[in-house]
């Protein structure tokens, strides 16, 4: 079973001329678990996992697998699988073709080609031109790409854009088993709700600048959580509150306390001889959260 | 040794997986093959006499006995004319990386870029080299058969004939080896194809023409690469049409061919292959 490394990002910077895509960026990715990175479009993610990649030469820091650069990686295909954004393939070959290339190129043998598209299920279209695939079908042949080595590490980017909901839900599952096997995977997304099934642990970048890392449940603390409320007879809640000298505000579904014990909500309407019809506790959701920190990136 | 013969064996099943080689072959087959047919015929009827000398204008059959023998004159025309089909292939396959972002798969496959374009090299030289062969089956094929067709020696059984086919071979395969090193230098694919169509079509032999005209300037001129390539293959349609020219010895062509292989592929490598791919 390949083992994962650990993929560590050191002060790592990469500017465009007067721009600064990545500005000192350092956080660590642990092996099995499945490590969200997120931020807005334009966050500079994708520099950041291109720079990871050799791919990009950083204006200054390093990043790491294990230890060692990814140019310096004996057999870089066996450490490391990447699939990155760009639809990267010549229309005219076909998708069993494409891989070839690739196992050539590394000194793999040529049966992982069947193998790989086995596994992200395109074995059927295996010898079709990828010119004729679906989006989808692309971001499956890009995995099936990374794939090829049995790599320990598995750096995704965006891998679940263009997929249908069948495909995400496969995806979801394979990132889980991957990961339970203890390879490292890292997966970026705009989205926190694209993923936020599947990570254990979160980097959150926004302006090329590190706003957040740690596991996901981190990401609950960061905003109070409140309590909603509501009466049939609405006015004689809203009196009893304002007796109690608690502040709400008026939503959807009811009125939104914000105090965090729903008991003590309760208590109140209780003495105050309300009927409730509703009350419970909302967390902010993590995408609230997500959206506070990232921005709270504009204002830096 | 793995480290460059797995990268090579990679360049050449990209070029095999796609289906410009062979379309690119079979039209330089057919080119050339009507071409050195049709010369070889009108040449061979009017040495034969089959054809009147006077119904040409250019002042008849003395002129042609000048032109030296006629065969390796239509074998040649494989490089001669054939050149700009290995020069196409070789700019489309370094061209088309950076046209289908397959820059980034190669380069995660081997991080070490410089292996990457060295392997694009020897696979395109090789591939050249074939296109070579293709280019002289169509010369020499068809050519010999028409000479027989006419009762003129083929020149098949003199050793200076497969001399020459080697050589032609070996223009041909460094041809690729220029396409390689002007798709590094302009990566862009419609640029390419448009500068490799208007430099061999157009520019090129207007330039040495010219350049014939001053004995400084031909000097000059002798190192232009189609002027080098001819050079190289010892024969061709060009040289004979302008004796005024000057022309280098056949290792030396080969050398200046090289030369600007490497060079334009040096120079690319420095500024496209080892820039950021994003």
């Amino acid at each position: 079973m390949p083992i994962g490394a650990v993929i560590e990002f050191s002060n790592i910077t990469k500017r465009f001329g007067q721009t600064t895509a990545v500005n000192d960026l350092s956080f660590t990715v642990e092996p099995g678990r499945v490590t969200g990175f997120l931020g807005p479009n334009g966050a500079g993610k994708t520099t950041t996992l291109r720079m990871l990649l050799g791919l990009v030469t950083p204006t200054s820091g390093t990043a790491t697998f294990g230890g060692l650069r990814y140019r310096d990686l004996p057999r870089p295909l066996d450490t490391v699988g990447a699939a990155l954004e760009a639809a990267s393939f010549h229309p005219g070959r076909t998708a069993s073709n494409h891989l070839g290339v690739y196992t050539l190129a590394a000194g793999l043998p040529r049966t992982r080609v069947a193998e790989v598209l086995q596994l992200v299920g395109l074995a059927e279209h295996a010898d079709q031109r990828v010119g004729g695939y679906s989006l989808g079908m692309r971001q499956r042949l890009g995995l099936a790409y990374s794939l090829l080595g049995d790599p320990g590490v598995l750096v995704l980017d965006e891998p679940i854009n263009g997929l249908d909901p069948e495909g995400i839900k496969w995806i979801r599952g394979f990132l889980s088993s991957m990961a339970a096997e203890g390879r490292t995977v890292l997966v970026s997304s705009h989205l926190l709700s694209e993923v936020q099934q599947s990570v254990d642990d979160v980097i959150i970048i926004a302006k090329g600048e590190l706003v957040h890392s740690g596991p996901l449940s981190s990401l609950d603390t960061n905003v109070a959580p409140q309590v909603i409320v509501d009466s049939p007879t609405r006015e004689t809640l809203i009196a009893a509150l304002t007796d109690a000298g608690l502040a709400f505000t008026s939503g959807r579904t009811g009125l939104i306390v914000a105090v965090p014990d729903p008991g003590q909500v309760g208590h109140i309407a209780f003495a105050a001889g309300v009927e409730l019809s509703v009350l419970h506790r909302q967390k902010a959701g993590l995408e609230d959260s997500f959206l506070a920190l990232v921005e709270g990136g504009d204002s830096l | 040794m793995n480290l460059i013969l797995r990268p090579v064996a990679a360049e050449f099943a990209k070029i095999l997986s796609t289906r410009m080689w062979w379309i690119l072959a079979l039209v330089l087959f057919g080119y050339i093959a009507l071409l050195a047919g049709g010369l070889s015929a009108l040449f061979g009827g009017v040495e034969s006499g089959a054809i009147s000398p006077d119904s040409m204008n250019s002042g008849g059959g003395a002129g042609l006995s000048t032109l030296g023998s006629l065969p390796p004159l239509i074998y040649s025309f494989a490089a001669s004319v054939g050149y700009v089909f290995p020069v196409l292939l070789g700019a489309l396959a370094t061209t088309g990386e950076f046209r289908h972002q397959t820059l980034t798969p190669t380069f995660l496959a081997t991080p070490r870029r410089d292996r990457v374009l060295g392997a694009k090299t020897i696979a395109l030289f090789v591939v050249g080299a074939v296109l070579g062969l293709v280019g002289l089956a169509a010369s020499v094929g068809v050519g010999a058969l028409v000479f027989n067709g006419f009762g003129i020696d083929p020149l098949l059984a003199d050793g200076e004939t497969w001399a020459l086919i080697g050589r032609t071979v070996l223009a041909m395969a460094l041809w690729a080896v220029i396409g390689v090193g002007l798709g590094v230098l302009v990566p862009s694919q419609v640029a390419s194809i448009v500068i490799v169509l208007a430099f061999t079509q157009f520019i090129e032999p207007l330039l040495r023409f010219a350049s014939t005209f001053t004995e400084v300037t031909a000097d000059i001129g002798k190192f232009l690469p189609g002027a080098a390539s001819d050079a190289l293959v010892g024969a061709s349609f060009f040289t004979l049409a302008s004796p005024g020219g000057s022309v280098l010895e056949p290792w030396q062509g080969g050398l200046v061919l090289l030369a600007y292989g490497l060079l334009a592929t040096g120079f690319g490598y420095l500024i496209s292959w080892k820039r950021d791919v994003t």
